[in-house]
This record gives C-alpha cells, sequence and structure tokens, in this order.
C-alpha cells in the first residue's frame, strides 16, 4: 500500500531528537532503529547506576558511571550499525540547544522524568516549530501525547501537578502520615546536623521561644564525646522538642497528642553503652553503614523503636566519625546509604512519637528519594507507541494523532487507550498570546519576589529578563558588564514602585526568556493586602494555567515545606488534585476506575491529564464529552 | 511454581539491581519470579521483546527453542543478532538469541533447547511454569497447548504473533487464582476458569458480542486457511486474497456473522504482512506479554482473559473473554 511505502520514506529521511536516555530512551533507541530511523540525536545529562540496570537495558554493570546518551549508543550501533546515532552527555536546558538546534529536527520524542525539563523542550518545540512527541510512564501506567503547534495543545496548555509541599506547622508540628516525618527528618533534621547551618531552618520553629542562651542546641560542647553528643541530639528532637509541643495545648484540642521519646526510654542503658561496638573490620572497608554495623541487613525488615534508636545513634557518629569532613555541606542524597538511614530512623522514631506506623528502610528510602516506581515492560510500550505516533507526524497524518493511555485496570476492554488529543487552549501563556495579569503589593514587594514566585518558579523560564516599558530592569545569564551585573543585582532588591523604571498599578511589564524564546506580557495590579492562608506568595497570577501548587491543607500557617516526597500522593489526590471544573469527574468515569484515575493524575513523569476518549463505535469516531470551560470542541480537520 | 515459594531472603544485589520493580511489585513476587522457569518457542522481533523484558525481570530461568538457522531476514525486527554473518552464519536463532540474553542479566539461566517444538512432549513441559508459542502453525499451537493441561502441575500457556501493524495474544492459564487489587486498594482472592485454545476457537461466531474485535475473526479465517492449504505462518500472501476471501465467506455463512465483520481491507493487511513484524508492535505485544507473565507468576493483579489484540491502524489494545462452546453444542 501507499501509505507503508511512504511511511518508509518518511522514517529513512526523518532527523529525529530524542531527549532523554534512560528508561523510556533505551527502550526508544532500540525501537526507531530497528523501525529504520537513520539519523538520531539523543541528549541525556545522566550517568548510569546499578538501578538502572534492570530496565535499562543497554546497559551493563560494567557500564556504571558512564554517560548514559553515549553507552546507549555504542550498544544500539552493535545491531544497526550503518545508522547515525550523535550522543550529547549534557543537560537539555543547557544555552548549546537552542532554537536553532531544536530548528534542526523533524520531530522531538521526550522521554524524560522531570516537569521542569518538559515544560522547557515544550517551549523550545513551539519555538522551533518542531513537533514534541511527550511520554511518561509510572508502574504499569504510562501515557503518550503528540504536540504540534497550531494543531493540538501543547504540553502546558493543561495544569500539571507540581511536586507536592507541604505547611511547615504539618511537618513540624502535626505530622499525620509517614512522608510528614520523612520530610522532617530529610529537610529538617538532616539539614541542620549535617547541612548548611547558616541556612534558615525550621527544626526548632516550635521549641526554642524560650529566650534561652543563643547557643546553638545543635552545635556539639568541646567536652562532650560523640555518643553522648548524639543521645543529646535524640532527647533534644524526639523528647524535650515534642514536650514543648505539647505545652501548647490548644494545638491538641482536636488532635491525638504525641508523646515524647527519650533515649533512656526507647533502650537500656546497657545498650546504648554497647550500640555499634560490634562493628567488625568489614565495616572498614565498604562506605560506613549503620545497618552493616548493627547487623539489620534485611532493607525489608520493619525495625523496633530500638533498633530505630540504635540506628539513630549509630549513623550520627559514623557522619561525625568518618566523614568529618563533609559536615557543614551534606545534601540528602537517595544513594548516600548512612543518609537514608539516618533519615528512616530519625522519621520511624518520630512516627512513633504520633502513632504513625513506621517503614522499613526500602520503603523509606523510596519516599525519601522520591523514587520513581519504574518497569521494563511499560517502558517497552510506551516507546513502541512514542514511535507510531512519530511516524504518523513525519506523515503529517494528523487526522489519526492520538495520545494514547496504557492502564493497569483495563478500561471498556482497554489496556490501551487511543484518546483524540485536544485543540490549543486559547488561554495558555505559553502557546498563545494572552497576557497575565499579576496581583501584588507594588509598594512592598522586591522585583526579586517577583522573579523567583512567578517568573521562575510559576512561568518555568530559565534566564528570564524583565522590562518596564522599554527600560531593561533586570537580565539573567553570561555575558553581562559587571557594571550591568552590579545594576541589577540593585534592582534585584528594590521594590517595584522604586525600580528605575517604577512598576505601579497599571503597569505592563514582559519578561522574556530568550532561550526558550518565550515573551510573556504581565498587567501588574496594585493590592495593599493578600490572605497569608490563601496567597502565601503575597501576589497573586492570573490567567495562568502552568502547574498547580498541590498545597495539602493550610493549618494557618503562610510558609510550607517544599518536598519532592510523592509516596502518599496516591491517597491523597482524590480530594486535593486541582482539575477544571467537571473533567475529573468524566475522565474518572472514562477510566472506569479510581485508582486509574488517581496514578495517571499523578505521575510525575506523566503529562497532561485530561482525556476524551476515542469511542468505537463500528469504528466512528465520537467524542464522550467537552471540555465546559473551552467550549463547542471539534475534530481536528 | 509451587504455590507459596516466597521463603528466603533477596541477595543485596537482587535487591539493588531490581530495587524499582519490586517498588512496583512487592518482595514476594520477586522472590517467585527468581523462581520461575519459562520456555520460548519460535524466536522473532516479538519473542524477543517479552524475552528480554523477563530476564530483565530476573526470572529464575528462560529456555529457548528455534532450530532455524539464521538468515538475514530474521535481522528485521531482532537486535538480538548483530548484522554480521561471520557471527550468526550457520548457528540457529535460538543459539544466537540465548548468547545476547545472557549478557542482559547474569542472575538468569538463559539455555537453548533443541527439538521440534511439534513434538514437545509432556515430561518435557513439566520443568517448566510458563510457555509461550510464535510463530507456529495452528496445529503445534493446539498440540502444545493440549499437552501442556495434560500435565498435573499448572503450566501457563500463551500464543503470540505479530503480523505487522497488527497482534494477537492468546493465554490460557487453565485455573488461575489471584489476589486482586480492587480500585481503592483493598484486595480480594479471585479465581479464573480459562477455556483451551481449541475451544477458544472454537465457539459459534454468532454468540460473540457485536463488539467482538474484528482481528479475533480475521485471524481465525487465516489460520483455518494456512491449516486447511498445510501453509506455515506467513506463507499466505496477498496473491491469496481471493481464495482468503471466500474462505471469510465459508466461515461466515456457517457461524452466521455478517462478512462485514471482517473488513477486507483488514484481511488485506493480514496477507501483506506476511512474516514481516513492526518493530514498534513488537515492543508493544512483548511488553504486554511481560507484564502478563508476571502477573501469572506472582499471582497478583488481574491477568488478561483469553485474547488481546493491538492494532497500529486504530492505536488500540483491547482484551476479549472468549467463552468455550456451550456444553450441548455436538
Ligand atoms: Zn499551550
Amino acid at each position: 500500500m501507499a501509505a507503508a511505502a511512504s511511511s518508509e520514506e518518511a522514517v529513512k529521511a526523518a532527523k529525529v531528537l530524542m531527549v532523554g536516555a534512560g528508561g523510556i530512551g533505551c527502550e526508544l533507541l532500540k525501537t526507531l532503529a530497528l523501525s529504520g530511523f537513520s539519523d538520531i540525536h539523543i541528549i541525556d545529562l545522566d550517568t548510569i547506576e546499578v538501578s538502572n540496570l534492570n530496565r535499562q537495558f543497554l546497559f551493563r554493570q560494567s557500564h556504571v558511571g558512564q554517560s548514559k546518551a553515549k553507552v546507549a549508543r555504542d550498544a544500539v550501533l552493535k545491531f544497526r550499525p550503518n545508522i547515525n546515532i550523535t550522543p550529547y552527555h549534557a543537560n537539555v536546558k543547557d544555552s548549546k540547544f537552542n532554537v536553532e538546534f531544536f530548528k534542526q529536527f523533524n520531530v522531538v520524542l521526550n522521554g524524560l522524568d522531570n516537569l521542569d525539563a518538559r515544560r522547557h523542550v515544550n517551549r523550545l518545540c513551539l519555538a522551533a516549530e518542531v513537533p514534541l512527541v511527550e511520554s511518561g510512564t509510572t508502574g504499569f501506567l504510562g501515557q503518550v501525547t503528540v504536540h504540534v503547534k497550531g494543531k493540538t495543545e501543547c504540553y502546558e496548555c493543561q495544569p500539571k501537578p507540581v511536586p507536592k509541599s507541604y505547611p511547615v506547622c504539618t511537618i513540624t508540628s502535626t505530622p499525620s502520615k509517614f512522608v510528614h516525618c520523612i520530610v522532617w527528618a530529610k529537610d529538617l533534621l538532616f539539614a541542620k546536623l549535617f547541612g548548611d547551618r547558616n541556612q534558615d531552618n525550621d527544626l526548632n520553629v516550635r521549641s526554642n521561644d524560650d529566650s534561652g542562651s543563643k547557643t546553638d542546641v545543635f552545635e556539639r560542647n568541646v567536652d562532650e564525646d560523640l555518643p553522648q553528643y548524639a543521645q543529646r541530639i535524640y532527647d533534644h528532637v524526639f523528647g524535650y522538642n515534642i514536650e514543648t509541643a505539647l505545652a501548647n495545648e490548644e494545638t491538641w484540642k482536636n488532635r491525638k497528642k504525641p508523646y515524647p521519646i527519650y533515649i533512656r526510654d526507647a533502650l537500656p542503658e546497657d545498650a546504648v553503652q554497647r550500640n555499634g561496638s560490634s562493628r567488625d573490620h568489614k565495616n572498614e572497608e565498604h562506605e560506613p553503614s549503620a545497618t552493616v554495623s548493627l547487623g539489620l541487613r534485611n532493607p525489608q525488615e520493619i525495625w523496633s523503636l530500638a533498633d530505630n534508636s540504635r540506628v539513630f545513634l549509630e549513623a550520627l557518629k559514623l557522619f561525625f566519625e568518618k566523614r568529618e569532613k563533609e559536615i557543614g555541606n551534606l545534601i540528602f542524597d537517595k544513594d548516600d546509604q548512612l543518609a537514608v538511614e539516618f533519615v528512616t530512623a530519625a522519621a520511624n522514631i518520630r512516627a512513633s512519637s504520633f502513632g504513625i506506623p513506621p517503614h522499613s528502610l526500602f520503603e523509606a528510602k523510596g519516599v525519601a528519594g522520591n523514587i520513581v516506581h519504574a518497569v521494563a515492560t511499560t517502558n517497552a510500550i510506551i516507546a513502541g507507541l512514542i514511535v507510531i505516533e512519530a511516524i504518523k507526524v513525519l506523515k503529517g497524518d494528523y487526522q489519526n494523532y492520538r495520545m494514547t493511555y496504557c492502564l493497569e485496570h483495563p478500561s471498556r476492554k482497554m489496556l490501551l487507550m487511543p484518546v483524540e488529543p485536544f485543540e490549543p487552549n486559547k488561554s495558555c501563556y505559553v502557546c498563545s498570546e494572552t497576557p497575565l495579569v499579576l496581583e501584588v503589593n507594588t509598594k512592598t514587594t522586591k522585583l526579586r519576589e517577583v522573579i523567583d514566585k512567578v517568573i521562575k518558579s510559576k512561568l518555568g523560564m530559565n534566564l528570564p529578563l524583565v522590562m518596564v516599558g522599554a527600560t531593561l530592569v533586570f537580565e539573567d545569564g553570561e555575558g553581562l558588564e559587571p557594571d550591568e551585573a552590579a545594576n541589577y543585582a540593585l534592582n534585584l532588591e528594590k521594590v517595584l514602585a522604586e525600580l528605575p523604571a517604577p512598576v505601579v498599578n497599571d503597569t505592563k511589564i514582559t519578561v522574556e526568556d530568550f532561550q526558550q524564546e518565550l515573551k510573556c506580557s504581565i498587567n501588574i495590579k496594585h493590592r495593599d493586602e493578600f490572605d497569608e492562608e490563601k496567597e502565601p506568595d503575597g501576589m497573586v497570577l492570573a490567567g495562568w494555567s502552568g502547574p498547580v501548587d498541590k498545597q495539602v491543607n493550610s493549618n494557618g500557617d503562610k510558609r510550607s515545606v517544599p518536598s519532592s516526597s510523592s509516596a502518599d500522593d496516591i491517597d491523597s489526590t482524590a480530594e486535593d488534585i486541582p482539575v477544571k471544573p467537571g473533567m475529573k469527574r468524566k475522565l474518572n468515569e472514562i477510566l472506569e476506575s479510581q485508582e486509574n484515575f488517581d496514578a495517571l493524575q499523578n505521575q510525575s513523569d506523566v503529562g497532561s491529564s485530561s482525556a476524551q476518549v476515542v469511542e468505537d463505535d463500528d469504528d466512528d469516531i465520537v467524542m464522550l464529552d467537552e471540555d465546559p470551560k473551552q467550549g463547542k470542541k471539534k475534530r481536528l480537520q | 511454581m509451587d504455590g507459596g515459594g516466597a521463603e528466603g531472603e533477596l541477595t543485596a544485589q537482587e535487591t539493588a539491581l531490581y530495587d524499582r520493580q519490586i517498588r512496583v511489585w512487592g518482595v514476594d513476587a520477586q522472590k517467585r519470579l527468581s523462581k520461575a522457569h519459562v520456555l520460548v518457542c519460535g524466536m522473532n522481533g516479538t519473542t524477543i521483546e517479552f524475552c528480554k523484558n523477563i530476564v530483565l525481570a530476573g526470572v529464575g530461568s528462560l529456555s529457548l527453542i528455534d532450530d532455524h538457522m539464521v538468515t538475514e531476514d530474521d535481522l528485521n525486527a531482532n537486535f538480538l543478532i548483530p548484522p554480521d554473518g561471520s557471527i550468526y552464519g550457520g548457528r540457529s536463532r535460538a543459539e544466537v538469541c540465548c548468547e545476547s540474553l545472557k549478557d542482559f542479566n547474569p542472575m538468569v539461566r538463559v539455555s537453548v533447547e533443541k527439538g521440534d517444538p511439534s513434538l514437545i512432549d509432556g515430561e518435557f513441559l513439566e520443568k517448566f511454569d510458563i510457555v509461550v508459542v510464535s510463530g507456529a502453525s495452528l496445529k503445534t499451537k493446539l498440540f502444545i497447548n493440549e499437552n501442556c493441561r495434560k500435565r498435573s502441575k499448572r503450566i501457563a500457556f500463551y500464543a503470540i504473533d505479530c503480523k505487522d501493524s497488527c497482534g494477537e495474544i492468546f493465554v490460557d492459564l487453565q485455573k488461575h487464582s489471584y489476589v486482586q487489587k480492587k480500585p481503592g486498594g483493598e484486595t480480594a482472592q479471585q479465581e479464573l476458569t480459562y477455556p483451551s485454545l481449541q475451544e477458544a476457537i472454537s465457539v459459534r461466531w454468532n454468540n460473540l458480542p457485536k463488539k467482538t474485535a474484528k482481528l479475533y475473526f480475521a485471524m481465525r479465517v487465516l489460520e483455518n486457511y494456512e491449516l486447511s492449504e498445510g501453509r506455515s505462518p506467513g506463507e499466505t500472501t496477498l496473491s491469496d486474497t481471493a481464495a482468503v476471501l471466500s474462505r471469510r465467506k465459508d466461515m461466515c455463512d456457517k457461524m452466521s456473522l455478517s462478512e462485514s465483520q471482517i473488513p477486507t481491507a483488514l484481511m488485506e493487511r493480514l496477507l501483506a504482512a506476511g512474516k514481516k513484524e513492526h518493530p514498534p508492535v513488537c515492543a508493544i505485544l512483548g511488553g504486554i506479554l511481560g507484564q502478563e507473565v508476571i502477573k501469572s507468576i506472582s499471582c497478583k493483579g488481574d491477568p488478561i482473559k483469553n485474547f488481546f489484540y493491538f492494532d497500529a491502524a486504530d492505536g488500540k489494545g483491547v482484551m476479549e473473554d472468549i467463552p468455550p462452546p456451550p456444553p450441548t453444542a455436538n
């Protein structure tokens, strides 16, 4: 048939860019090569790790530590030696991957694992007018979507869940889930003890109200030996701090009270003394590990309070004994065994104070490290679907573009469910030119706050430039003259109304990212007051459909602890995921299972969540329901 | 697999390697996997995708049967065979694929079994928990399926075939009890009873729901034609169109199904496919089959009962539950 012949030609002539050589990327590169693609460029920043080997089948044990993009290329050339694969061991956000770079490709295929990079690639594809096939997987779930400028919605036309953040007081005072204890252990306690001490830290926010001495309780006293120090920290954070919190009776009126835990309650005196003394020589050769010292070798086991306490003391001690040089600069890393042990033990002890069930090291590591659940099969299926979509894109067969969901529980008998893509959202600030409106107190808000909270975090710009009328008030990036840079740094600290070109009510500012070729206008509306609880940023951006902050609830505390932990997303999203009115219920019905729905909504990896099923009625395509906000939608013609 | 089989801990090496997937299916399933023995008859683009998936997942052992010498045609959808005659020349598909698969995961035993799949006896099958057949004639598939069913232990049987942009998977788990994860998180014990392949292709078509996948019927027509003409799978081509369409008419008449349920265009696509496999479709079918085998070994999750179809033309991956003929028939 003619179609088949033209598929082959289109594939042969195509120059494609793959972003990501991980789980999906390995499968994709293999399937592209087998399908006849012969000019493939691939960007990946990462190097190979052991935990990749169960699904990233182009990599072997001997490749650990090497560039994914390069090793993937070499592996594929073994079975397709005559094709061209160009690897880049680099970050896709690097300035060398500009619009010109993107323009050389016929299609871009994403196999990424984070929202940030996905948004960045979306913008470059829009600017370069190159079609994008986007993908993601979590466990048995996955999806593939197609984004072609002017024909289908862009990746950012629909709101995306962003990593969850938790209200500070939930973390510091009223945890109710294990993940809250993990965030506390990782972002507060671990950071306080081993990280940068000059950073703001809310660890003692509720406990050192007493105007005692200014000395930092976390500082080790000169005459203190390590076991003494470790026990003092233990008693302070699990005992004293809880007792202090209990004193605030208002907090516990409608909550279960925690109980303080002191080391003498958790461990008999002699056990405290003996702790870790069974350490064998093996520990000297390997990375220091409290579980090795203590003989707790099964990562699946749930430790008792006593064991958690022993791990806590031992891990703390090992940090000071074996890794003293790093203290002050440590940042939690899921691949740092001792850090994971410390955080697991601390989270479990705290959990037991608050009556929250403890978790194994294996599980705690997943929560703390925000580890994506991944299997080879889903990645292989998704990669197959990407190639099928890419071939349609190359043939310009846009009537048949589909987004496809890979489901765990079948919906209408389907495990692979194709859905017709949406038209572009006319109010999308990324792919249309709708002006945004920013309500802000122009007399008290500094330019820096607008740049951090709105331009970078909400609009996702990488290196923004800010213009007020014709005056450039800020520019980021390399190549600035020193006096310019100094001038912009000065502007950052000025409030909006006092900038060289004042920003007041009704001022229109323009923000632009040259690399992303994204330019937005923002109309400023001055407002004096903001609700601390509902508007914690102190400013409100309207006309913006970008990522939505899934803050669980805000307990009256205006700040929140950002966290990458997503482990309990599945049970919490049912009530808090923001979707357009009417959309959630319908999509839920389509997917026939709350679990499919929740999981798809939640995939950190997965893109757009709104869907209309292409219903099979004797092969006619019928739109099941309409998006109430976008009004009548026509089939793509 | 004999029921439990979850005792003994995973080694540190296993925990590190399988970390991400244990987070999906649990330690227990991982232990069961590591004790399962899988046999694959027929190495092609689709089955190597499946083999890759279960070797990565960490099954206990994988045995391959395919005595055919590697030819250039085998390179099309196969990433396990280096395109170098001096490497594959004079060697069987099973041998060359085995060598590459071993590399994927040193903890899995991959080996070659010699012989003709159409002569496989029941005692030989007894060594396996899972049997996958591909590229075989209907006669061979029926023979192996019946042999699996005759053994005292449960041997799960799968047949999988890719015809260019279309694919079919048949599943026979005999009696399968498993833990079903209900939407919402609670679990329930479930049991399913499967018809044999013979039964699943014998049901009268007018007894099936109107929306049954068209590929189910189309594949039966093709298979029926191949059987009566003594053709090997993939040997029937577009030049046989007239004869195949007349077979379609005969079968539809006999089973009271409107011919429009098996569109001519679909029949033609299957005939044009011959032995060709579309690599993305191989990846999809091999992925689905990998998941199904993992579900069956771990006794966790709703398995496919009993056919799965994928067609790249509409992008749907559909399950069909085809019952056995009612006992009163005959
Ligand atoms: Zn958009």
